[in-house]
């Protein structure tokens, strides 16, 4: 019998006087200059937080003074869960940190332990030319919802409702990939769950056809617009020196005019064989982010032109390609072998038991995630789980700088602010 | 790309402090012998060798192990594309080193997060508070003697935990179980 428990109604008003009792006392001289402050607690549920992010603003008149991210709500022990199961087990935890590109972080996490193992060089080329299609459609995915979030806190809900359409085109091509929409766990340690299904080369170009004009679209409606471009330019400007201090990565580290991008600087999977550029922004301001995720879709659409055309086995794989390394103690053998043959059945038993049995040792491993660098810093001890498993999160970094950079603007500033750093909580909190 | 070079440097320059590198699947770590000495050890990585980006700060509990904790910094230079990992010791008494964030202001949250995480404090940190628990919240979670299931706590009028209702799940592996049967994925109640 469930345990009866009244339903405790707190006193919300109370709540914020302590947390106002409990905020430090400004500088003397500061509250004889710009007058009474107001603290304004903005968050956790808040719709341009896009999360559950709080921040206490403090506030003169309508200027920020001081900025303080309260973040975890959404915390769920990740890295804790991750010591107590297998390598195996571990990746639909993956779909869920950065919900928004779950293909990317299965992708990511893969590679990490791949790395560990040390059989990333081994990954048959069919296998890598599919995942990077599924991260640089997560790319798409992703970046799409965080222009459509922050059109729409700034007013320009057009836009929002156009991405939305091409958001579920990808979903129907994730669906058809992995049979599932959002949670994909699409990737596997040494490979992936299966192959490309018949037809979906032929989808994923018809889709890139039709995302093409609405991308253009949406530029005709954003980067020349008045009102967005008065919005956005030179607000939150983030100095070349300050984002490198502060560990950004991704395209807010772009945004302020530094070209690293891990899959150029760093390179894995089948990145050198392809074409892309790498943008920059100028300025370092909302502006210049917004025009690098711009940017960056369309040289993912790029990517995925190329991986179609040059995917080893062609669409439809006639001449059998494998899609996973070919060891029987690191990938489960096919379910007929199982079956009928002993040692395929030793193998078996042990990987769903056991798990693969990893080396001892330490890496990190950091991915070019929509968000920006998404690192897994394994330390094994041997066996089939991890000993720690840190999860460098870009969302958790890029989120660090808010109190840096929000003091001075105006509060109609944060949204703008916000939606142009592009967090994702789920990612942030692990 | 490899940091061999650099880490040579940062050896030369600091004697018996560093330890020889060491190479593991083509990434560099040296290992600092004091924890005291981390701060001044970073900033000249950073001025000197140009490692001007920290990438990520993590701690290790290496429980039943004298000293206790491990703390790892991934360093980076962003030009040169080099990467260094640096990890040092700290004994369980102590639970203490120096902050880094005067080197790097991305190391704040990080700190905090392993202050949080796992109850080292740093020196010199201007605002460790927790950030991803709440204030107030006793225990300090990724330690290896927390139980996976969680520990009843309660801060009134502010949130609560209760222990997760599988009370250690089903199918749970043991993190570098001894033996097959601890590694195997089977029910535990937390006796066993």
């Amino acid at each position: 019998m469930a345990e009866v428990r009244d339903i405790e109604f707190r006193d919300p008003a109370a709540s914020v006087g302590a947390a106002v009792q409990s905020l430090p006392p400004a500088a003397e001289e500061l509250q004889d200059m710009q007058g009474e402050r107001m603290v304004l607690n903005m968050g956790p549920s808040h719709p341009a937080t896009h999360g559950v992010l709080r921040i206490v603003l403090e506030l003169d008149g309508e200027v920020i003074t001081k900025a303080d991210p309260d973040v975890g709500y959404l915390h769920r022990g990740d890295e804790k869960i991750a010591e107590s199961m297998t390598y195996t087990q571990f990746i639909p935890y993956t779909d869920r940190l950065d919900y928004l590109a779950p293909l990317a972080n299965n992708v990511a996490y893969a590679l990490a332990v791949e790395k560990l193992i040390g059989i990333e060089k081994q990954l048959p080329p069919r296998c890598q030319y599919i995942r990077v299609m599924c991260c640089e459609l997560a790319r798409i995915s992703a970046h799409l919802l965080g222009l459509g979030a922050f059109a729409m806190d700034v007013g320009a809900i057009t836009v929002f409702l156009l991405i939305f359409t091409e958001r579920e085109k990808i979903y129907n091509l994730c669906e058809s990939l992995t049979g599932a929409r959002f949670t994909t766990s699409y990737t596997r340690i040494g490979g992936v769950a299966r192959d490309l299904p018949p037809g979906w080369t032929d989808q994923c170009r018809q889709f890139l056809k039709e995302f093409a004009v609405t991308l253009n679209e949406c530029e005709t409606l954003l980067t020349r617009n008045r009102i967005w471009v008065d919005r956005t330019r030179d607000v939150g400007i983030i100095s070349k020196e300050t984002a490198i201090d502060y560990g950004l990565s991704g395209p807010n580290l772009r945004g302020s005019g530094i070209e690293y991008d891990l899959r150029k600087n760093q390179p894995y999977l089948c990145y050198p064989d392809l074409e892309f550029d790498v943008p920059a922004g100028s300025v370092g301001d909302c502006y210049d982010r917004y025009l690098v995720r711009m940017e960056e879709m369309r040289q993912s659409m790029r990517l995925l032109y190329q991986c179609l055309d040059k995917i080893p086995g062609g669409p439809d794989n006639q001449s059998k390609e494998p899609v996973n390394v070919a060891d029987g103690k690191i990938v489960l053998p096919a379910k007929d072998r199982v079956l009928s043959g002993m040692e395929e059945l030793i193998h078996q038993f042990i990987l769903v038991t056991q798990g693969m049995n990893v080396p001892p040792g330490e890496i990190y491993f950091g991915h070019e995630n929509p968000k920006g660098e998404l690192g897994f810093y394994i330390h094994s001890r041997g066996g089939g789980t991890p000993y720690r498993m840190k999860i460098r999160s870009p969302s958790f970094v890029n989120l660090s700088i808010l109190s840096e950079l929000m003091p001075g603007h105006m509060m109609s500033d944060t949204v703008v602010i916000l939606g142009s750093l592009d967090f994702v909580m789920g990612e942030c909190d692990r | 790309m490899t940091a061999l070079e650099p880490a040579n440097q940062l050896k030369a320059r600091f004697g018996d402090l560093i330890s020889e590198p060491s190479e593991f699947h083509a990434e560099i770590t040296v290992k600092l012998a004091d924890a005291e000495r981390i701060a001044e050890v970073c900033s000249s990585a950073k001025k000197e060798l140009g490692f001007d980006y920290l990438v990520d700060v993590s701690s290790l509990d290496n429980y039943g192990e004298d000293p206790r904790w491990t703390v790892v910094y991934h360093l980076r230079s962003l030009a040169s594309g080099a990467e260094l990992r640096i990890k040092t010791d700290v004994s369980e008494e102590k639970s203490e080193l120096p902050t880094v964030t005067g080197v790097w202001r991305t190391a704040n949250w990080h700190e905090r997060e392993i202050y949080d995480m796992m109850g080292l404090r740093f020196r010199g940190h201007s605002d460790l508070r927790r950030i991803l628990m709440w204030e107030g919240y006793p225990y300090f979670p990724l330690r290896k003697d927390f139980p996976l299931a969680g520990k009843p706590s309660e801060v009134p009028g502010i949130a609560f935990t209760k222990p997760a209702p599988l009370e250690g799940g089903p199918f749970v592996t043991v993190a570098g179980g001894k033996d097959a049967i601890s590694r195997e994925p089977r029910v535990r109640t937390p006796e066993n």
